[in-house]
């Protein structure tokens, strides 16, 4: 196993830590051992075959998967199962997912404000002036009115997105944004997620877009089993995977 | 219309015919709508003007009672529907036995037994028997009308808290789907974003749960003015139990109860009607 996470950033503080996490579904081992630790403004690709823990993973670290061993840091403070207080950390923590999950009973712009008017305690003039910049951002501010069933589902993704960014977080999370649309509307939402890189927001993404994994990612972590079996740059990852099992799922990649 | 339509039609109406001759004829049974309709609506002796009699008071007592029941019934059921749901061990337990207690068991062995507690020990600590029949509060045509008249106010109490608590435990588990048929993405994307179990609840589980479950509630609504005709059974003075004084005193059976049912017919059927009405132009707004 190869874990060199402190070697690519030694000194910055982590913004996120993993350290021995293991995660059971009864007697399977969804995660098993998991180091792995982030610091401020990187941008970390997971990637591996369907059923490897990715997704557990990252759910683990603002706890919609408890963790049953091992210690999880989110900017300093440890999140645990069923502990007080995981709404603050959440608020730290955006999270963008396959299926988008947007309010289908609230308009757009509604779905943008209601975090911050909640949990900000932001007023509702602020909270839609902040929500109607980030859907410019994210070039969908004529579609605030209506309601996500009459969006397409790369412009579901981008307000999800948004949404997602009204809450102000320090570390976004993305689980496979990009796999539940249709060829032509993933470049809208990569796009969107390039320009976050670009602003240095830190990421921790799941996907298999290779291209975008190239672009932007400081390190890949490949994922097997529950376990990772590699962490490496993009470049060395893609071109010289070490172990045989990135080998074999790199070349089931490219053979789609 | 078909010949199967025509000779079916020519059968229930040979059926009718036949059980208004047996009636009639071999019971010597003597019609007189007109005794049972004075229960209905009668002329006032003084004034002279028409007024509701006995059955129309009971109609009125039974739709007040059907109001108020359903009113507590929903916010009873929302609150142990939500602790069906609940995370927490206790409020899944106390709504679970809430639930099954009064789904097996009769509805009358429960209204009995209901009846009796709230009549013998709740009214008397919360004061309903110590409020004066004559003071200013009661005695206004406000009250009346929310309540009924007020020397019947704890019998109306009685019941009406019977009926809602009998209600309240099949709302509660319409209530336990609604929750439940939101997908898991939905409290996923809420909990992430920082929201309270509450207000993801309030904001987004509630407000689509309760779009899905308007329909089979309003057929509880319906159910519950049916109901409602059980209370009798503890002598509350709705319109079931002045049916059965009337029945008794005019001696006309027939003609009372058909009068009833075509009240509660009307009644049902009238919402019934009002909520699908209702449904559609929601479900038109929708689209
Ligand atoms: N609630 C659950 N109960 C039991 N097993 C589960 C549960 N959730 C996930 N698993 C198992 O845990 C393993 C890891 O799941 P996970 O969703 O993290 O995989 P993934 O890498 O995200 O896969 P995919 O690429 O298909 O999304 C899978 O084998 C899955 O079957
Ligand atoms: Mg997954």
């Amino acid at each position: 196993m190869t874990n060199n996470a402190d070697q690519t950033t030694p000194q910055s503080t982590p913004i996120v830590e993993l350290v021995g996490v293991c995660k059971w579904y009864g007697e399977f081992s969804a995660l098993y051992d998991i180091n792995l630790s982030i610091s401020n403004g990187e941008k970390v690709v997971i990637c591996g075959p369907s059923g490897s823990g990715k997704s557990t993973l990252i759910r683990c670290i603002n706890q919609l998967e408890v963790h049953q061993a091992g210690t999880i840091t989110v900017s300093g403070r440890e999140v645990k199962p069923e502990m007080k207080g995981i709404e603050h950390i959440r608020r730290d923590v955006g999270m963008v997912f396959q299926s988008f999950n947007l309010f289908p009973h609230l308009t757009v712009v509604d779905n943008l404000t209601l975090g911050p008017i909640r949990n900000l305690g932001m007023s509702k003039d602020d909270a839609t002036k902040t929500a109607m910049e980030y859907l410019e951002r994210v070039q969908i501010a004529e579609q605030a009115d209506k309601f996500p069933v009459q969006l397409s589902g790369g412009q579901q993704q981008r307000v999800a997105i948004a949404r997602a960014l009204c809450m102000k977080p320090k570390l976004m999370l993305f689980d496979e944004p990009t796999s539940a649309l249709d060829p032509e509307m993933i470049s809208g939402v990569l796009d969107v997620m390039i320009e976050l890189a670009n602003d240095g927001m830190t990421m921790i993404v799941v996907t298999h877009e290779m291209g975008f994994a190239r672009q932007v990612a400081d390190r890949v972590v490949f994922m097997d089993n529950g376990e990772i079996v590699e962490i490496a740059d993009p470049e060395t990852f893609f071109n010289n995977p070490t172990t045989d099992r990135a080998q074999l799922f790199l070349s089931q990649l490219l053979s789609h | 219309m078909t010949l199967v339509d025509l000779v079916l039609f020519g059968l229930v109406a040979a059926l009718i015919a036949y059980a208004a001759y047996r009636v009639n004829d071999v019971l010597v049974y003597h019609w007189n709508w007109s005794r049972v309709f004075n229960f209905v609506i009668r002329v006032d002796e003084d004034t002279g003007s028409l007024v509701p009699n006995l059955l129309l008071q009971g109609l009125a007592t039974t739709l007040r009672l059907a109001a108020w029941a359903t009113v507590l019934a929903t916010i009873i059921g929302l609150v142990m529907g939500y602790w069906r749901t609940s995370k927490n061990l206790t409020l899944r337990i106390i709504s679970r036995c809430y639930v099954e207690l009064i789904r097996n068991i009769p509805p009358v062995v429960f209204i009995f037994i209901f009846y009796f507690f709230v009549s013998s020990q709740l009214f008397p600590v919360i004061g309903i028997d110590s409020i004066d029949r004559e003071g200013a509060l009661v005695t206004n045509s406000v009250f009346q009308f929310f309540f009924g008249d007020p020397k019947l106010l704890s019998n109306f109490l009685a019941g009406m808290l019977c009926l809602a608590l009998f209600e309240a435990a099949y709302i509660t588990e319409i209530v336990r789907a609604g929750i439940q048929s939101i997908d898991k993405g939905q409290w996923e994307a809420a909990r992430a974003m920082g929201l309270s179990r509450f207000n993801v609840l309030r904001d987004v589980i509630l407000p689509q749960a309760i779009r899905k479950i308007l329909p089979p509630l309003a057929g509880q609504f319906i159910t519950l003015i049916k109901d409602s005709a059980i209370v009798s059974l503890i002598s509350i003075q709705e319109l079931t139990f002045l049916a059965t004084e009337v029945a008794s005193s005019t001696t006309k059976v027939f003609e009372t109860w058909i009068t009833v049912a075509a009240m509660y017919f009307v009644l049902c059927y009238g919402f019934a009607s009002v909520f699908r009405y209702l449904e559609k132009r929601a479900a038109k707004a929708n689209r």
